[in-house]
């Protein structure tokens, strides 16, 4: 065994047959199975851990838990596995632990940043960065703000990926307990003798609360850790009842959604292979009961910042539930009657307590302890301490006498004040109690209670009785009967909490030397806050943005209450006149990784493929993202780049024949006696009077008049139409679809199917495209006669069912083969051997972007911008005009969308042909050059015309053609000639063929 | 996140659905009937309320079926779940359309994705 200085012989709840080594900023110490960092370090007699954000002074361990404001620490497990800014309090010790401190340069007993407290700190007031930095703006960018970020930092983020796995779970209750200390375990425990699923967490490794530090209790004739451990166990034997230890409440949303993080391995020397290190839990519970406890209060006087200066009940709880002595020669600064159970306490365990200055007058003598040696002050002011790294003395004065007493060791009663974050997070009303000087919770917005200290129960009965209340109403609420009323168990203490407290500043704090600090963890003082309310910042909202204080990690659990004391006597107003700033989520901060889950990588946004996917890799394709579709972009032989292959593709596919996938296309069948009529109010066209086995191109329209999508219509049958849609609005065409048929129509009998993964599609296109597929097909003529451009039919091919489409994207004669998804790479193999003898080239989206483009045809998303009419792309004559109405009918009698200025769709050309305008370049016309009047939609070098091609939306453009007009390029602007959109086979002598 | 009860399939969360904006809001028709001014109020103008809201509700990743909600925007409490072809049940409600067979019951508003 490793003599630990500051480790009690004997009590608390470590276990003290196993030593765990670990490691603070290298050096190497000793603590025990069931310490915290914290409590291994203070063990060792380590106070200071840290460097403040601003002023980098020294700072020590303070609480004993969630408050913690300094004792951040980074833990690394390895190069992947380091965690910063974890608290001290909360990092559970195992062998071989590695911490370092953090924001201290070279080390924390010398940090070359300590002259921000010393030289510079008059240039960092509160808002100084609003003041100070303003001007010259590049020095801000350039020498202010690097240095402030660098000297005002909290830990380093790992730069590696994150190697553990994280785990989320649904749950449901019926009624949720969050904290397990006396509350909550009593209400744990009624709700699930009424039969109520129950699940009760709690964030620390042993539940019970403060029930872990008691001392001299009992509860129903028993010893306090007995009835814990007899309730517990009798918790945890219930079929009813989960019990979720290292599981924090971090989020209180609507409808009592509740997140909890489980911590599964963090508290584990070796990290066991294939475990999640943590658990989003997502509770949704009929009921909650929120027994959170309360949160010590700090005192704010001069110089209350020092290593050793910490919150006397944390003080008490390191030694009762960990066996450690915080100090040899403690000064006490009260408040509350706490004190005095904590100076008791400490006296037993041999630690000296050498005064307890109280700031009241009359200070609780209820129970007072053995007094031997123990100086008491009444009336006491603080008026500062000394100490470089670690407090030597602190200066009282009493009425008129002034004395510094040597001490290691300050702790601070200030009261305490209940943790109302979650039910503030669940938008109950807090209300102020002015007996008890605090927020309680008020009105709930949730099906949801709060009990035991965290809405001022604090005595232990109390709380005990408060607990079994709220789990017995909780039960009640959530539909079960409960059983007679019992009173709760009956308690004996031998130091009662008692009561007191104090809020804001103590009297000395004001005109001192040493900073008198309210926040911690951001370094804001007293001071701070008073220069605040002087410079007119009267708004608690204000002042807490102005100042920063509570806006650091630990959300001013510690702050937030003495700083509204500050402002209310800066001020003349009450505490409840100024209200309190909003409680957000988490309520303490929570890892990425629980919240991402599995949903990482691959899982993050699947990526989605086509039957052919793998034969495009075979052939060396080039890939695109399509939405989440991986779409072949190009098939480059060796030694092509891009634009080399996309020439050849593009010149094969008009000489003889080319395959293409064309499967991510959406898909939908619109089947039912009113189908027709349906996508005759949907759609632009006229179907009615589309012949069984024929097609019409398709344009949709928002309703407010611009064009969402496009697409092929096929109609099998008179009642079924085989309905397709872009890439990426297929999911939203079934919606709409969806959302017509139900709002507006529901009149109407049609049913829709979406078929897009249901069929794979091969598109064969090109002069030869006949040739390759007749002998393939089974029980269909597709000649020209039989068969013409715009047929649809169901057939075979390969002996599986086929549906053929004789439709053209590129202007040459073409098909496309739908057969179903699990035959689609058999089929494609088919006709793949079948297409060499005619050289046939498999192509990609670019070479398909080209070919279109040659012919004019329109993308959507790329010569449309959800500002553009179907006039203004030339595709008019889609529309049924007969019609009484379709989507977007009436917005395009809306005068703006009929007016003859709108930007149209036109061919551009350079006047040299090697030049390809850049998408997106902006069109003026010579005589007016400073005015836009369009944009370059869609540009390529067309190796089938031998020059670069363009479309572009210009204003008045099909009057235009003929003109020169310029286009802005990075070396200047260019002439270039408006022409018709159509470059290639104007006629369409080469489809129908 | 909201816990809404699907009038088919019943209470799921709100992760399953998607919002759809206000409902009971008429197509003006027929088009020679409607002024400009209206078609654009039908277009862009929705009451955005702070308070008891009549609004859409899809549910996406279950029945895939349009609903109505009843819900107070600042508390997030649910009034009432009603289908889209049912007046709102509420006793005070002006919106639904209780015996007007000319007025359709919601208001899908095309691309509004
Ligand atoms: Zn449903």
């Amino acid at each position: 065994m490793t003599t630990t200085l500051f480790r009690t012989g004997s009590g608390g709840l470590i276990d003290r047959s196993r030593p765990l080594r670990f490691t603070f900023d290298g050096k190497s110490y000793s603590g025990l199975q069931g310490d915290t960092l914290a409590s291994a370090l203070l063990a060792n007699g380590v106070h200071l851990v840290g460097r403040s954000f601003k002023y980098h002074r020294p700072r020590g361990i303070m609480g004993i838990g969630a408050d913690e404001p300094n004792a951040l620490v980074g833990v690394r497990r390895d190069d992947a596995r380091y965690t910063p800014n974890l608290l001290a309090t909360q990092v559970e010790l195992y062998d071989g632990l590695d911490a370092v401190s953090q924001n201290r340069h070279p080390s924390l007993e010398n940090d070359r940043m300590a002259v921000n407290d010393r030289l510079l700190s008059r240039f960092i007031p509160a808002g100084f960065y609003y003041k100070t930095f303003m001007w010259p703006h590049k020095a801000w960018d350039r020498l202010y703000e690097p240095r402030i970020r660098a000297a005002a930092g909290l830990g380093v983020a790992p730069d590696k990926p994150d190697p553990d796995s994280y785990t989320q779970r649904y749950a449901h209750c019926d009624v949720l307990v969050i904290g397990a200390g006396p509350a909550g375990i009593t209400a744990a425990m009624e709700a699930a003798t009424a039969d109520a699923r129950v699940i009760l967490c709690d964030d620390r490794a042993a539940m019970g609360g403060s029930l872990l530090s008691a001392a001299s209790v009992t509860i129903a004739g028993k010893d306090s850790s007995v009835w814990l451990d007899e309730s517990l166990a009798a918790l945890a034997r219930m079929p009813n009842v989960t019990l979720l230890s290292r599981t924090i409440a971090f989020g209180y949303y609507p409808h009592n959604w509740i997140g909890l993080t489980e911590r599964l391995t963090d508290h584990l020397a070796v990290m066991p292979a294939g475990r999640p290190r943590e658990r989003l839990w997502q509770v949704r519970a009929k009921e909650v009961v929120i027994a959170a406890g309360a949160i010590e209060r700090p005192l704010v006087f001069p110089g209350n910042d020092r290593p050793g200066i910490m919150l006397a009940d944390a003080a008490r709880t390191y030694l009762q539930q960990y066996g450690v002595s915080v100090g040899r020669r403690v000064a006490i600064v009260a408040a509350h009657d706490s004190a005095y159970r904590a100076a008791h306490e400490l006296r037993a365990a041999g630690i000296a307590v050498v005064v307890i200055a109280d700031i009241r007058s009359r200070p609780a003598v209820a129970n007072p302890p053995d007094c031997a040696g123990t100086r008491i002050l009444s009336d006491a002011s603080i008026e500062g301490t000394t100490g470089k790294l670690r407090v030597t003395s602190i200066t009282l004065s009493a009425g008129s006498k002034r004395e510094t007493f040597a001490c290691d060791t300050v702790l601070m009663a200030g009261g305490f004040t209940p943790s109302v974050h979650l039910f503030s997070q669940s938008r109950g009303k807090l209300a102020w109690d002015p007996e008890l000087q605090a927020y309680l919770p008020g009105q709930s917005a949730e099906a949801e209670r709060s009990a035991g200290a965290c809405r001022g129960r604090f005595a232990l009965e109390e709380a005990l009785a408060d607990g079994m209340e709220a789990g017995r109403a909780a039960a009640r609420s959530a539909g079960f009967a409960t059983g007679v009323e019992v009173h709760g168990p009956a308690v004996t203490v031998s130091h009662p909490i008692g009561e007191g407290g104090h809020i804001g500043a103590t009297s000395s704090s004001k005109g001192a030397k040493d900073k008198a600090f309210v926040d911690w963890q951001n370094d804001v003082t007293a001071n701070d806050i008073l220069l605040a309310a002087r410079e007119g910042f009267i708004s608690i909202e204000h002042v807490k943005r102005y100042t920063t204080t509570g806006m650091a990690t630990d959300q001013g659990k510690l702050s937030n209450i003495n700083a509204l004391g500050i402002v209310s006597e800066a001020t003349g107003r009450t505490i409840p006149e100024i209200g309190l700033t909003t409680f957000r989520a988490p309520y303490t901060p929570i890892t990425f990784g629980s919240l991402a889950g599995r949903a990482r990588g691959d899982l993050f946004d699947p990526a989605r493929v086509t039957a052919f996917n793998d034969w495009a890799i075979e052939q060396g394709a080039v890939f695109e993202n399509v939405r989440n579709w991986k779409r072949a972009h190009y098939f480059p032989r060796p030694g092509e780049d891009m634009h080399a292959a996309v020439a050849r593709e593009c010149l094969q596919v008009r000489k003889s024949v080319g395959i293409f996938d064309a499967s991510t296309l959406g898909k939908i069948e619109v089947v039912g006696p009113d189908a027709a009529e349906f996508l005759n109010r949907f759609y632009v066209n006229a179907w009615t009077k589309l012949g069984v086995g024929k097609c019409r191109y398709g344009v949709l329209l928002r309703e407010d008049g611009f064009i969402l999508d496009d697409g092929v219509v096929g109609r099998l049958a008179p009642d079924r139409f085989h309905v397709t849609t872009t890439t990426g609005g297929a999911a939203r065409v079934l919606n709409m679809m969806e959302d017509y048929l139900q709002t507006e129509w529901p009149d109407l009998r049609v049913w829709l199917t979406s078929t897009t993964e249901q069929w794979s599609v091969i598109a064969v296109q090109g002069p030869n495209a006949r040739e390759v597929l007749s002998p393939l097909i089974e029980g269909l003529d597709v000649s020209a006669e039989a068969f013409p451009h715009m047929s649809i039919a169901d057939a075979q091919m390969c002996g599986v069912p086929m549906r053929l489409m004789r439709v053209s994207f590129t202007g040459e004669l073409g098909f496309e083969v739908n057969v179903p998804s699990g035959y689609g790479a058999m089929v494609w193999q088919a006709i793949w051997e079948r297409g060499k003898l005619y050289d046939m080239v498999p192509y990609g989206t670019e070479t398909m972007h080209v070919l279109r483009a040659e012919k004019g045809f329109i993308i959507v998303g790329q010569e449309t911008d959800g500002t553009v009419t179907p006039d203004d792309v030339g595709l008019a004559w889609a529309i049924g005009k007969a019609k009484p109405d379709f989507v977007g009918k009436r917005s395009l009698a809306r005068p703006a969308l009929a007016a003859s200025n709108r930007k149209q769709l036109v061919g551009l050309l350079t006047r040299n042909p090697q030049i390809a305008l850049e998408e997106g370049a902006q069109i003026v016309s010579p005589s007016a050059p400073g005015t836009s009047i369009g944009h370059v939609t869609s540009s390529y070098h067309s190796s089938v015309l031998k020059k670069s091609i363009a479309l572009a939306l210009v204003r008045g453009g099909r009057a235009r053609i003929g003109q020169i007009l310029h286009v802005s390029m990075p070396g200047g602007s260019i002439p270039v000639g408006v022409v018709a959109p159509v470059f290639f086979d104007p006629e369409g002598k080469r489809i129908n063929v | 996140m909201l816990l809404l009860e699907c009038p088919y399939c019943g209470p799921r969360a709100e992760i399953e659905f998607r919002y759809g904006g206000e409902s009971h809001i008429r197509r003006p028709g027929p088009h020679a009937e409607v002024s400009d001014a209206q078609w654009a109020d039908y277009l862009y103008n929705r009451k955005n309320l702070k308070g008891e809201h009549r609004e859409r509700w899809l549910h996406a990743a279950g029945c895939r079926r349009w609903f109505n909600v009843a819900r107070n925007t600042v508390t997030h409490q649910v009034l009432a779940v009603y289908k889209m072809t049912e007046p709102c049940p509420l006793p005070d409600d002006t919106g639904a359309p209780v015996g007007d067979p000319s007025m359709t019951p919601g208001t899908a508003m095309g691309g509004a994705a």
